[in-house]
């Protein structure tokens, strides 16, 4: 019963760091590496908590939140998507427009967006938003009566099946369909995307709002979700997790679902295996970064074409400069 | 007719934006000045919002938050010296284009060695010699840590923003182990003042900032006018071009961040030896990304970075008192600091490129 606790707690971990990495997947697939991915998470999270204490507010309580449970999780949902889109939109005006360096920016959106939802959250009543967490938490009713199957694989809330619907749909979309060949197009080569007639401002703006959206969802799936409604100061962590994840998915958002998994149990791990010291779980929480390097170095090493990440990583494009 | 009026309606973009080659300093100075006044005068106008206080008060407690008394000066320039030391050691790598965003971890690294030094056998050796081995080991840990994702940068083209981006949690996750292993049952390490290096004046501030501005010079000169920052700029234009001239281009990325991560390994020396004479995970609190942004602000001109390190440590050290005085959350100072260099990321764009408007009048063709 311990190895189903333990996959169980990784997945639900797992999949926080799913919706990041799906969001900066997109991100990158369009060229932009966005360090500000800490930030925007953040900022994501708190919108979504912040809503949901002005909902728990406005319909007078738990009470009336039980009457709505609908909303109760869709209200946040919203808030975090819009939240975190704004926070791409400031994102990519200055990467896009105003052709400012990536990593730079990202680091200052870091900054910015660590602040600015520190300050939202101390604003607002801890409780009014944790009255929401159970709405987040709520299973499907028939998980308990399948035994360890049903724990395995029914026991979430919502969330985690919202993660692997978004990975899945992105993965569809940029192998699929004509808007994914051209954002990809866009990411590898900018200037050919240009010359064949795509609108790569277009599709950076696009693309790096829909990542950063989505990947606020993973920190409202922490806090409302793995915390049960308790805000803690470490999203930005996760944050970073997920932009090692990325790398370590090698850019496909269906096989993340996997690597999530094996980071989430990396990083649970520790607490699972009896007998281990307070101070050896910490070399345990090194595994997924460690591995993460090892991957960057074996992708680099084999340079098999279809796991490099996006050709034009990093790089902004001016069309007059070629 | 359709075709015609359709030819017709591509004429001239209404906004056409070019590359600037040159702008006179100037209006460069000018262009960054009106981009910090205008994120100063919203921040102002935000907090006027959140405290009803006079903008100007609030401007003045944070001018008194950062010179207010003389201890408070010499922190702000003490902390200035640690961050633009930081920026420093970046910035050779920067030139490179070597993205190295593991200033955190390498600094990190350099405590922690200083720290394991104090603890295992500072008392077993005589002072002298501790601070010279402690100075030594820290240094060259820091250049180990620089030099790992360098060898596979420059052996299989590994990227290093991301790698040196997981270097930094691994240090952390050592600090961690170390903390747990043989901190106390808080998890912190009690401070081993005994060994911290004698103060100059009334701390250890004026070390720090001697030490930096040394570094600074010789910085500026190694970069300016030695042959391996030369090597350095060329590597950083373009690759192929350094092949061509017959620079060895994998041997001058892992020479320079040897000596990007030695300079951050030494920094971390001085936050422990000459600091708090203990490792905490936050050491570096992080200025290793502070720092990025320093340097690039600062044109990876060492003499710049010293006015955009300061205004950096300014903000967050006026901004925190003004906080804590109108019991703002203390988050202000990042929000604050965040928009200030989103604002000078910004105006970057009118400095480097021109925007020109359709002219009414067509001219003659």
């Amino acid at each position: 019963m311990t190895l189903i606790t333990f996959l169980v707690s990784a997945i639900k971990f797992g999949m926080v760091l799913l919706f990041g990495s799906t969001g900066e997947t997109i991100t990158e697939k369009s060229g932009h590496l966005n360090l500000g991915l800490p930030g925007i998470m953040c900022v994501g999270t708190a919108c979504g908590c912040i809503a949901e204490a002005i909902f728990f507010d406005l319909v007078g309580g738990r009470r009336g939140m039980e009457n709505l449970a609908f909303l109760a999780v869709l209200i946040p949902i919203l808030a975090t998507l819009i939240g975190g889109a704004l926070m791409g939109l400031i994102f990519s005006f200055l990467t896009v427009t105003l052709h400012a360096n990536q990593n730079v920016t990202g680091l200052a959106m870091t900054t910015l967006g660590v602040g600015i939802s520190d300050f939202l959250i101390a604003s607002v009543d801890g409780y009014k938003f944790t009255a929401g967490a159970k709405f987040f938490n709520t299973s499907l009713p028939f998980a308990d009566d399948l035994g360890a199957f049903g724990k395995l694989f029914f026991s979430y809330g919502i969330m985690i099946y919202l993660s692997i619907a978004v990975a899945i749909a992105t993965s569809l979309v940029l192998n699929r369909t004509k808007v994914g060949l051209h954002l990809r197009a866009v990411g590898e080569n900018p200037a050919t995307a240009d010359a064949a007639g795509i609108n790569v401002t277009k599709y950076r703006y696009v693309a790096t709002c829909t990542g950063s959206a989505i990947a606020g969802l993973g920190g409202l799936m922490f806090v409302m979700d793995y915390l049960n409604g308790n805000w803690e100061y470490v999203i930005d962590a996760i944050g970073w997790l997920c932009v090692a994840l990325v790398i370590f998915t090698t850019w496909k958002p269906v096989f993340g679902i996997f690597c999530s998994i094996v980071f989430g149990a990396f990083y649970v791990a520790a607490e699972y295996i009896p007998g281990i010291s307070l101070a050896s779980k910490e070399i345990f929480k090194m595994l997924p970064f460690l591995v993460t390097i090892i991957v960057l170095i074996m992708i680099s090493v084999k340079n098999k074409k279809e796991n490099q990440p996006p050709a034009s990583l990093g790089q902004s494009y001016f069309r007059e400069e070629r | 007719m359709s075709k015609q009026a359709s030819v017709k309606k591509h004429t001239e973009p209404l906004i056409h934006i070019t590359k600037r080659t040159n702008i006179s300093p100037l209006r460069a100075i000018l262009i960054r000045a009106i981009a910090v006044l205008s994120s100063f005068i919203i921040m102002a106008l935000l907090m006027f919002l959140l405290t009803k206080e006079n903008p100007i008060t609030l401007i003045t407690s944070m001018f008194q938050g950062a010179f207010g008394t003389s201890l408070r000066t010499w922190v702000l320039f003490s902390d200035t010296a640690i961050l633009l030391g930081i920026a420093l050691a970046l910035t050779p790598a920067f030139k490179m284009k070597f993205w190295n965003c593991g200033g955190e971890g390498q600094v990190m690294v350099g405590s922690l060695v200083a720290a394991m030094m104090m603890f295992f056998v500072g008392d077993s050796l005589p002072f002298p010699l501790l601070i010279l081995l402690t100075l030594l080991l820290s240094t060259a840990v820091g250049g180990l840590w620089g030099v790992i994702p360098a060898f596979f940068k420059a052996k299989w083209n590994a990227n290093e923003t991301l790698f040196t981006l997981m270097m930094n949690y691994i240090a952390i996750q050592f600090v961690t182990y170390f903390l747990k292993l043989f901190g106390n049952a808080q998890g912190n390490l009690d401070p081993m003042l005994q060994f911290a290096i004698p103060k100059i004046f009334n701390g250890p501030y004026f070390l720090n900032i001697l030490l930096i501005l040394v570094i600074c010079a010789i910085m500026y000169v190694y970069l300016r006018f030695s042959k391996q920052g030369y090597e350095i700029s060329v590597v950083g234009e373009s690759e192929r071009t350094a092949k061509y001239f017959g620079i060895n281009v994998s041997r001058v990325i892992i020479r320079t961040m040897v000596i990007s991560g030695a300079l951050c390994g030494l920094i971390g020396f001085l936050l422990v030896a000459n600091g708090s004479c203990s490792v905490t995970t936050t050491i570096a609190g992080g200025r290793g990304f502070t720092a990025i942004l320093v340097s690039w602000l600062g044109k990876f001109n060492p003499i710049y970075m010293i006015l955009t390190a300061f205004l950096v440590v300014f903000l967050q050290r006026g901004t925190s008192f003004t906080g804590e005085i109108y019991r703002l959350d203390t988050s202000m100072a990042d929000i604050f600091i965040g928009a200030v260099l989103l604002f000078i990321i910004g105006c970057e764009f009118f400095i480097n490129y021109k925007i020109n408007f359709r002219k009414r009048d067509k001219e003659g063709k």
